[in-house]
């Protein structure tokens, strides 16, 4: 192999091909290595929070059907989301009670906009 | 007066022939411009070839045969009855690469948009008869808006007869895509369904739902070139396999891949003269000792096929895993090899899937695969088991056994665990089995099992640092090396680097008439 600096590894064509210092760690074992921009770009896994209701699709808000403070069971209707011409119920993912809600009636939401936040009641109903 | 009557009677015959003649020949010229001027000029302007070029860019000179030429479009509404289509769209026929009839097909954007109508599809699902029967290579150039609307159902009949055919033909004749302009909605599983699909920069878009829709039905905003360009499906989705910076690379490397494979899964590929790799390919010196470290595996396969030609599949996508065509002794053998220098050389979903659907690709067209193994293991990460690793990685391990073409592996470092198993082991039933002096076969490497094994030692030494570098030496001599599993008969030889190329040329003569039966079944089923 020919002589070159630390990171550079030469091909078998004389091209030098340049390692940027990265590491890989499998099962204990650092690897030196290219990491791909896949892995780069990949997304963290977020758990899900229960008392977060988020848009699952981008529509408008045609209904908000609770109000602040008030307590929802599980699988209670909450919000009425109009996208792709279907009126999507969106219901408590859980028993409790509701913190805040984030949008209005009429309004445009995104995928993944937080629609309203509960949280846990003292007296939880369900 | 007989005489004088059969003279009159044959210049009449000779002045209507002429006629005809004349006739032919306009209707052909007419027919053979194909899309008017403006629509020729504005291909050009795009810096695409007319089909007709594109034809003879692939073809052997001279060699291309045309068929329905004089087909007429089936539609009969929206006041289109009078509406010339030259060749509705589409020009099919045969012809020589390299000597080797080929069925071929392109679409003529220049007429109608290259939609497909009802007789467009039914002069591709010709060819595609033809070229089963004849077994020969299909290669289809898609440049098309998509169906032809004013042809409704009938557009969409045309293309289930092709994806029909496209099925058929699988695994029976070689089938090659060439996405030479758009290629959206339900158009691109033809493409999907075949062996191999080349994009070119700036020029391929293929996509299912296209910007419009996107922004219309979830509010994002995509630029077309981002959605569905050759870049990213070549680096991306991997619905690719070839990028080429323009169309005439692209059909060179067309012509390329088609001299390394058969025409039919009957026939083995051609054999060319038998070729020493290239002198300064010093096989010795490319692989690091220590199994941390990079290299570039696709060096040791030059360092072993002839003239050091490699023709590697899928460059751009899945880089932890290499796959691609290289001869040995004249005759076309499918390498497979972990890639230390991209993502240290792991499997993970989308290596699965290259790695797999290639070998399959080599058993259904009698290729030997070569497998170079130097595997960490698999990629760990909840992305990639969200993603299926264990759906995607099982591919592999059913791709190897399944097949019943010559498999040799050779295990040119690490080769751990799940790793181990999954690239051509014994196990799947490869023919041969060599590894190099370094090779470590263990079920995980010595950092990992010295963890584990000695945890009780190293949590209540003294030093345990110390201790656990003791362990992992201690472990790393016992077990990470070739001659655990050359004892239990799992690997056939231990060779030194610069051997492999003999012992290569060795299993390649001894298996060229392997002949194993499957148990009998309709299909299996692979875990897609």
């Amino acid at each position: 192999m020919k002589k070159t600096k630390e990171g550079e590894i030469p091909n078998i064509d004389g091209e030098i091909l340049n390692i940027e210092e990265e590491i890989l760690n499998i099962d204990g074992t650092d690897y030196r290595t290219r990491l791909s921009r896949k892995f780069r770009n990949r997304t963290p896994f977020i758990p899900a929070d229960p008392f977060l209701l988020t848009s699952i699709i981008p529509g408008t808000i045609l209904d908000i059907l609770v109000k602040p403070g008030q307590q929802v069971k599980k699988g209670e209707p909450l919000i009425i989301l109009e996208a792709m011409k279907m009126q999507n119920m969106l219901k408590s993912p859980a028993g409790g009670t509701i913190k805040m809600i984030a949008v209005g009636k009429g309004e445009k939401v995104g995928k993944g906009t937080v629609l309203l936040r509960m949280e846990q009641s003292q007296r939880s109903p369900s | 007066m007989p005489v004088a009557g059969i003279a009159a009677l044959s210049t009449r015959f000779t002045m209507a022939f002429g006629n005809k003649i004349r006739d032919f020949h306009e209707k052909r010229e007419k027919l053979l411009r194909g899309g008017s001027k403006q629509t020729v000029e504005k291909q050009k302007a795009m810096g695409k070839l007319t089909a007709r070029e594109r034809i003879n860019r692939l073809l052997d000179k001279d060699s291309f045969t045309e068929y329905d030429l004089f087909v007429k479009h089936a539609v009969h509404d929206f006041d289109m009855g009078d509406t010339s289509l030259p060749g509705d769209g589409v020009i099919t026929g045969t012809g020589t690469v390299d000597g080797s009839p080929v069925a071929v097909y392109a679409q003529d954007f220049t007429v109608a948009g290259g939609s497909l109508g009802l007789m467009h599809s039914r002069k591709i699902t010709k060819i595609m008869d033809y070229a089963l029967q004849m077994r020969m290579p299909l290669i289809g150039i898609n440049d098309s808006g998509g169906a032809r609307i004013q042809e409704g159902v009938n557009s969409l009949a045309g293309y289930g007869e092709i994806f029909f055919r496209n099925t058929m033909l699988s695994g029976v004749v070689p089938q090659i895509s060439v996405i030479l302009g758009p290629c959206a909605g339900g158009a691109v599983y033809s493409p999907a369904l075949t062996d191999f699909v080349f994009v070119v920069d700036n020029v391929s878009k293929m996509f299912i739902t296209g910007p419009e829709v996107i922004k219309a039905v979830l509010g994002e905003e995509i630029a077309m070139e981002d959605l569905g360009g050759a870049r990213v499906h070549s680096e991306i989705s991997g619905n690719a396999h070839f990028f080429d910076e323009d169309e005439e690379e692209c059909f060179a490397r067309i012509r390329k891949l088609l001299a390394f494979i058969p025409g039919n899964n009957s026939e083995k590929a051609r054999v060319l003269k038998a070729e020493e790799p290239l002198a300064d390919h010093g096989i010795d010196s490319i692989v690091p000792d220590d199994p941390t470290l990079p290299y570039d595996v696709r060096d040791v396969i030059k360092a072993v096929v002839d003239s050091s030609g490699f023709f590697e599949i899928m460059e751009n996508f899945a880089g932890s895993i290499v796959i691609g065509f290289g001869r040995i002794e004249g005759r076309t053998a499918g390498f497979v090899a972990n890639q230390p220098l991209e993502m240290a050389g792991v499997l993970d979903v989308d290596s699965s899937d290259k790695a797999a659907r290639f070998i399959r690709f080599c058993d259904a067209f009698n290729i030997p695969v070569i497998t170079f193994v130097d595997v960490p293991g698999y990629l760990p990460g909840a992305d990639q088991e969200h993603a299926g690793l264990i759906r995607h990685g099982a591919k592999i391990l059913y791709s190897y056994s399944e097949a019943t073409v010559p498999k040799i592996t050779v295990i040119l470092r690490k080769a751990y665990g799940g790793g181990y198993i999954a690239m051509g082991s014994r196990h799947l039933r490869a023919d041969f089995v060599f590894a190099w002096p370094a090779a470590e076969i263990a079920v995980m490497g010595p950092e990992g099992a010295a963890n584990i094994i000695f945890r009780k030692e190293i949590m209540s030494s003294g030093d345990p640092e110390e201790m656990r570098r003791q362990k992992i030496r201690e472990y790393r001599k016992k077990f990470a090396n070739p001659y655990v599993a050359a004892s239990e008969g799992y690997i056939d030889a231990v060779i030194e680097p610069s051997e492999t190329r003999k012992y290569l040329v060795h299993a390649l003569r001894v298996t060229e008439n392997k002949e194993i039966q499957l148990p009998p079944k309709k299909h299996g089923l692979p875990p897609f």
